[in-house]
């Protein structure tokens, strides 16, 4: 079983976090910062596996990562997990982002969190490895994107336009006119 | 309503997104705490809009903050909300944030049941995936049972996107609810052999975590997953599978001579590093499981060992960590082929990596041995020195420790030397481990006689120094050590050359700094050291008593309550001694007996391990509790765990002087005789003396060539020269020795001698005659080693024997709407929280089905040893054997439990049991194929063997295909009582254990007399002398769907009992049909025709039939009249008969529980279309809950909220109709104030609830 994913950067930044088993939030933050500790002092010539950190897992688990230029990828696995074929697994990962963001960089895991996500959730499920096939990966998560662009997405046209002028940084002009003062009476229907 | 969107969508122009967010953090590096602050404000504006589109937007933030390590679980209705909405954008939004931030406590994760069970059923593939990936992150033991069901028909859903996914997310269902693992594991099991490999590597996947945790009820599935290693060529897969055989190898030693073959080739044969290696280890298991009676394994080993060393040879880091890994495994059966690397292991210590460091140590542990201890330890001495960062150090230190004490100090032939690392390891700075090297000090110097001299020695010079392991305060770890010394000065003080100075040491005011539980020993040790000196020097006694009485005041202030304690009592002590010395009375001989007597050690579980004596019941109460209260404030306290020594001791002061004398003689003596035991001359003391002030540690530059005067700390390196020495000498007096030997025997026998080489083992002679004393264990203890298990296990609650046939009361709950007690509004759910009786009694039956198991695991067992007795004599003719096998499966009995077993110990057995021979047929039919088997070379008891291969396979095939039809059958049973199950589901939720079978009449008329219940819909529909009738009164559809789309649809299930005890057959079941009401006939039949009951019914049998009318109408009850004509076939006879019924069609049954929340229920209210009506009920002595569920069941409504004797319920008709009560108690009146739109069911409803509560 794989217990956490933890993707975080060379000083440590989260950039995902994937736990399998609960955890409260500052616990998170702190098994983060324990794991970077960890990972980060370690030359990149030395083996990938370390033996897991006091506060996550225990004798049974392992810390299993890889760094791949400004990014550490780590997964938490217990024993009934391969080390090589975790590190295969990571490696798969990293080429389904990259084929999914072409060319991927820290700046694509940084904005597009949700979408790193939605690419995890179709290689590892509740802890367990759910496909390690690639080309499968790329397939079902370019029809899911495919399904929510029919949908319109989340960030269908009006916002994409209304973010771009965002981007000119107009010294927040927009906040001011605030539209939701203009009080518009609304009927309160029932829905019956 | 447009107006509102419009708006939202402006608004929303405006709105963040998760980039946006991003970004704006980004360009705020100062104040993040701040700008994040306020976007979260404005993510709560957010999120209070309408407009659905805006609230998945601020969840997709929140999800962002959640990783920052913002808690947003305040938002989690929220994210409910945007995982109900129908888009599959949003929808996913909500589950990913819902995986993200929703846990076991999280309260709204009820309100989510239907909306998940619906997205699993969605038509859409990826609307169910996206539910099942959320599900396997937050699924609770609540929604594992409500959802099992729906979960487990998914995984025979056609796509295999979804198959795979939901035979994953079975695992955590499991976990969260083991009852579902039997009924689940015959689909799951299929699944092994479904056509897509991802399916099937998500099945291997789960069935070998389950087999992880409880491998012995898995080891039936040996055959097939051999079968799937051999033929699979995903890697994924086989390194599951071969795991998995690692894990159930230890349990079946026969299955671990069939892998070796194919392993061996596989091993051989792949190119994939992590397959090999995954190889590697498992044929380690099988080694090791086996590890003796197989003579050619070593060739199995030497291949490991060689590939390993490949792998640690390789630079790699990765292959050269893992190779090291497995090679400890191998270590702990085969020290020797490991042993030969140790140049490898070495070299690894030296790695840059600390990873390889720490397994290279591992490695270590067990290659030690008397010859090469003080060389290897030398090693890691210096290693400790060089050491950067203490995690590392602090590892080095245990596996000294570790190295050296193992298997009782075994490989130590010199505890002078053994003393000397200690204490040089007491230099160490910043070590947590100071207890450690301090109990090892205790160990050594109680259990080891001859050396207590010595460590007293040592000791008293550690005390001395004090002041150099406490002088940093950071480094409190390692005074735990002075605690150690300051015992062992104290109990063996007769070794002290010098007690009085010792006594100074303990005395000196910087003592009180120390932690209070050293303070508490050194006072304690002061006062035994003190009755040292009067005993033995009885000029200085009065110095040492005015000594005490100096210095002791300063503990008695102490905060610590031991060590005041202790101070003042031996303070008040020396005071009256200090008196009766200055009367001149002999006082020695007195103070000593106070601390007389030998010191044995205890064996730590020597507690636990006491047999209870017979007729004692360590459960049963003494005096029966008075009050709860009571037990509160009692602590369980580890009263005797390892540190039993340091606090309470048994003293025997009776012990006679005499024989203390002696044994004090006696010691002397061994001290005297052994040349190597350093006598602490009073001069080495004396260069104390001399510079007692000095901050630094007097190491003494000595001269090597007179090693026994080593003063102060001790170079323990001198220990190991000194022992190159001693057995060079021991070497050189046994060569003389052998060469007269020689000479002796080439004069006598003509040299049959040779040189025995290098020296073994057995030369080296121990340094001491050491007499390593052995813990004491309580007489008669138990013989167990069990106590090391986790009772909170989760896992522990899958150990279940899968191969049981599935019970009756096993089954699965089926699609069905929650229990009302457990539909309540979230908020009162968290503060209520009642103990699920449903739950305890099903636990209860779980214990009572475990003991049943047990019993027949136990009778399993006794029929696998038949099996094997028989096989036994087999083995030596191995064709008999093979009949014998074959006439086992063929008379198998008819059981499925026994036949399985006899069927892995027949797949099994066909590997011949004596050694060589690796192949053999196999018994698994077919299927396999096997391009591993090699043509055995010594023909002898092979080639017989494999000759009646053909015959026998065949044989095997059609048992096996009886069995299959058998089950087959079993299973389509099993599927129609799960139908009826379906349809009958209320009574199960109702009648707690369930155990009570719908089917079974006897309930029908009494059941009304019982409290609550067990309950029944069914009533007596018409009864003969021939037939009985039992209908239940009109339920619905079970399928709600299908009600909704042809709101007209109710489905009548007859029970036909037959009482005769003649053969019923060619029922016919008619109703006239009403303008209302018409029974759904097949098409062709005409308006009249009866419709046949599809069943024959034996006498004394009873089946269900169920009957779909279509009704226009439901707002009024219905009668129909109906006729039942049957031919009842008798021995000589057979006659036409006929039964006359009514059906009557209550109201109530058209209502269909329905969930509903408090919140759409208000507005359900407030939306002013209902219209009410209202009945009171006089005289109902029942408690409410009892009335509440009455009404839930009767008449199909479910609680939506409660609040004392006030309770809100809702149901729904078929037609789509609300109908809303609000039922209040009070004094045996009950007052129902009803809402529904249609005003004549509503009075009917009513009237039937009156009816019901009038019968009681």
């Amino acid at each position: 079983m794989i217990k956490a994913i933890l993707i975080f950067n060379n000083h440590g930044k989260p950039r995902l976090i994937r736990f399998y088993q609960y955890f409260a939030e500052d616990m998170q933050q702190q098994i983060i910062r324990e794991t970077f500790h960890l990972v980060s002092k370690r030359d990149d010539n030395v083996c990938n596996f370390l033996e897991g950190g006091s506060l996550i897992g225990g004798s049974d688990y392992k810390l299993i990562y890889r760094h791949y230029a400004t990014l550490y990828f780590v997964f938490c696995v217990d024993s009934s997990e391969s080390e090589l074929g975790i590190l295969d697994l990571i490696q798969v990962f990293v080429e389904t982002l990259d084929k999914c963001f072409e060319n991927v960089c820290e700046l694509d895991l940084i904005f597009h969190m949700d979408k790193v996500h939605y690419i995890l959730q179709e290689v590892v499920m509740g802890g367990m490895v759910l496909e390690t096939n690639m080309n499968e990966i790329v397939a079902q998560v370019e029809l899911q994107t495919r399904m929510e662009k029919s949908e319109g997405g989340l960030s269908a046209a009006p916002a994409r336009a209304v973010s771009a002028v965002k981007n000119m940084n107009l010294p927040e002009i927009p906040r001011n006119i605030n539209i939701g003062d203009i009080n518009i009476k609304v009927p309160n229907l029932s829905p019956f | 309503m447009a107006l509102k969107i419009v708006k939202g969508s402006i608004d929303r122009m405006f709105d963040k997104n998760l980039q946006d967010l991003v970004r704006g953090i980004r360009n705020h590096k100062e104040d993040e705490a701040k700008y994040i602050s306020t976007c979260i404000d404005e993510i709560k504006q957010e999120l209070k809009q309408d407009n659905i589109a805006v609230k998945a937007n601020a969840v997709c933030k929140l999800t962002y903050l959640q990783m920052l390590g913002y808690d947003v679980s305040w938002a989690a209705f929220n994210i409910v909300e945007v995982m109900s909405s129908s888009k599959f954008t949003y929808k996913r939004i909500g589950y990913l944030a819902a995986s993200q931030c929703f846990h076991e406590g999280t309260d709204v994760i009820m309100l989510t049941t239907n909306q998940i069970r619906k997205d699993l059923s969605s038509p859409n593939q990826y609307d169910t995936g996206v539910a099942l990936t959320g599900l396997s992150c937050f699924v609770t033991a609540d929604l594992a049972r409500d959802l099992a069901n729906d979960i487990m028909t998914l995984m025979s859903h056609t796509k295999p996107y979804i198959r795979k996914k939901a035979v994953l997310i079975m695992y955590k269902v499991f976990l969260k609810y083991p009852e579902s693992l039997r009924p689940a594991f015959p689909r799951l099991k299929e699944k092994l052999e479904d056509p897509d490999p991802g399916v099937q590597s998500a099945a291997v996947n789960v069935i070998c975590e389950l087999a992880r945790r409880n491998p012995k009820n898995y080891l039936s599935l040996a055959p097939l997953f051999f079968k799937l290693m051999t033929s699979s060529t995903n890697n994924w897969v086989l390194i599951k599978i071969i795991k998995l055989f690692g894990a159930l190898t230890p349990l079946e030693p026969r299955l671990g001579k069939k892998l070796i073959e194919p392993l061996t080739n596989l091993i051989h044969s792949t190119s994939a590093m992590s397959l090999l290696y995954e190889c590697v280890n498992t044929v380690i298991a099988v080694l090791i499981s086996l590890s003796s009676g197989m003579p050619n394994h070593s060739a199995s080993i030497q291949l490991c060992v060689q590939k390993l060393r490949i792998l640690i040879e390789d630079s790699d880091q990765n292959l050269k960590y893992l190779g090291l890994l497995a090679m400890s495994k191998i270590l702990k059966t085969h020290p020797k082929s490991v042993q030969s690397h140790k140049d490898l292991i070495l070299q690894c210590l030296d790695d840059k990596d600390e990873s390889i460091r720490l397994r290279a140590l591992d490695l270590l542990y067990g290659m030690v041995s008397k010859k090469n201890l003080m060389e290897i330890v030398k090693k890691l001495m210096l290693h400790v020195d060089k050491a950067e960062g203490t995690t590392y150090r602090d590892e080095l230190l245990t596996k000294i420790i570790d190295i050296c004490s193992q298997s009782n100090y075994q490989y130590i032939t010199n505890f002078e030397w053994y003393i000397s690392i200690l204490v040089e390891l007491t230099r160490l700075e910043g070590t947590r481990h100071g207890h450690l090297i301090a109990s090892q000090m205790l160990d050594v110097s109680i259990r080891v006689k001859a050396i207590r001299g010595f460590a007293v020695a040592q000791m008293a010079t550690l005390l001395d120094n004090a002041h150099l392991l406490t002088g940093n305060t950071q480094r409190n770890g390692i005074c735990e050590v002075l605690y150690a010394a300051a015992w062992i000065c104290g109990e063996f003080s007769e070794h002290l050359d010098d007690p009085m100075q010792t006594l100074e040491a303990m005395l000196r005011p910087k003592v009180a700094t120390l932690p209070g539980h050293i303070q508490a020993v050194y006072v304690q040790n002061a006062a035994k050291l003190f009755a040292t000196v009067l005993h033995g020097q009885e000029g200085t006694a009065q110095e040492t008593s005015q000594l005490l009485i100096d210095r002791l005041p300063l503990f008695v202030q102490s905060a610590n309550l031991e060590v005041q304690e202790r101070a003042s009592c031996i303070l008040q002590l020396v005071k009256y001694v200090q008196k009766l010395q200055q009367k001149e009375v002999e006082v020695g001989e007195e103070v000593t007996a106070l601390f007389a007597g030998e010191l044995n050690p205890v064996a730590p579980k020597a507690q636990k391990k006491v047999p209870i004596p017979e007729g004692l019941d360590l459960d049963a109460w003494i005096n029966e509790p008075s009050s709860e209260s009571e037990s509160e404030d009692e602590k369980p306290r580890a009263v005797f765990t390892e540190e039993e020594p340091r606090h309470s001791r048994a003293r025997h002061t009776e012990v006679d002087e005499k024989e203390l004398a002696r044994r004090r003689e006696v010691r002397k003596q061994e001290q005297a005789n052994n040349p190597f035991y350093i006598k602490a001359s009073p001069s080495s003391q004396k260069v104390y003396q001399e510079a007692p002030g000095v901050e630094h540690i007097p190491v003494v530059q000595i001269d090597l060539s007179v090693p026994l005067k080593v003063p102060g700390m001790p170079m323990s390196d001198q220990y190991l020269k000194l022992e190159e020495e001693r057995r060079q000498k021991d070497r050189a007096d046994k060569r003389k020795k052998k060469e007269k030997r020689k000479k002796r025997d080439k004069r006598g026998r003509g040299g049959r001698r040779a040189d025995s080489g290098p020296e073994s083992e057995e030369d080296i002679t121990p340094a001491h005659m050491v007499d390593i004393v052995t813990e004491e264990m309580p007489e008669n203890a138990l013989p167990s080693d069990d106590d090391d298990k986790d009772p909170n296990d989760p896992h522990k609650a899958l150990d279940i024997d899968l191969d049981k046939p599935l019970a009756d009361s096993e089954k699965l709950p089926v699609r069905t709407h929650r229990p009302p007690d457990v539909l309540k509004s979230p908020g009162e759910e968290v503060e209520v929280a009642p103990p699920d009786p449903k739950k305890k009694s099903k636990k209860e039956k779980e214990k009572k089905k475990d003991k049943e198991r047990k019993k027949s695991k136990d009778e399993k067992k006794k029929k696998k040893h038949r099996h094997e007795r028989e096989e036994e004599p087999g083995d030596a003719l191995p064709e008999e054997a093979v009949q014998l096998a074959e006439s086992n499966e063929v008379v198998a009995p008819p059981a499925t439990t026994p036949a399985e077993a006899s069927d892995l110990d027949f797949w099994l057995s066909s590997a011949p049991v004596p050694s060589n021979a690796q192949e053999a047929p196999k018994a698994e039919p077919a299927a396999i194929p096997e391009p591993t088997r090699s043509p055995a070379p010594d023909a002898s008891p092979e080639a017989p063997a494999s000759e009646p291969e053909d015959p026998k396979e065949t044989e095997t095939k059609s048992s096996k295909h009886k069995k299959k039809k058998q089950k087959k059958e079993k299973e389509k049973k099993e599927k129609e009582e799960k139908k009826k199950k379906k349809h009958h589901h209320h009574h199960h939720q109702r009648d707690g254990g369930g155990d009570e079978s719908v089917q079974n009449g006897t309930v029908e008329e009494e059941e009304e007399e019982e409290p609550l219940p067990p309950m029944s819909n069914y009533c007596l529909l018409a009864e003969n002398s021939y037939v009985k009738m039992m209908m239940e009164d009109a339920d619905e559809v079970c399928d709600i769907q299908g009600n909704l789309q042809d709101g007209s649809q109710v489905v009548v299930s007859v029970i036909f009992e037959n009482k005769s005890d003649s053969f019923l057959k060619s029922m016919e079941f008619n109703v006239l049909d009403s303008l209302n009401s018409k029974l759904q006939r097949p098409e062709g039949a005409g308006p009249h025709d009866g419709l046949p009951v599809p069943f024959q019914l034996p006498p004394g049998v009873s089946n269900e039939a169920r009957f779909v009318f279509s009704v226009q109408s439901i707002v009024m009850p219905q009668k129909l009249k109906g006729t039942l004509t049957f031919i009842v076939k008798s021995e000589d006879s057979s006659t036409h008969e006929k039964l006359d019924f009514k059906l009557h069609f209550t109201c109530s049954s058209y209502l269909i529980t329905t969930p509903c929340y408090s919140d759409a229920y208000a507005k359900l209210l407030e939306s002013g279309d209902l219209k009410g009506s209202s009945v009171r009920l006089e005289g109902i002595s029942m408690p409410f809950h009892h009335l509440l569920a009455r009404i839930c069941f009767h008449h199909h409504f479910s609680v939506v909220e409660r609040i004392d004797s006030c309770a809100s319920m809702y149901s729904r008709s078929i037609q789509g109709h609300h109908v809303c009560l609000l039922i209040k108690t009070a004094d045996q009146t009950v007052s129902i104030d009803a809402k529904c739109d249609e005003p004549s069911l509503l009075g009917n409803v009513l009237d039937e609830i009156k009816q019901t509560f009038s019968q009681c």
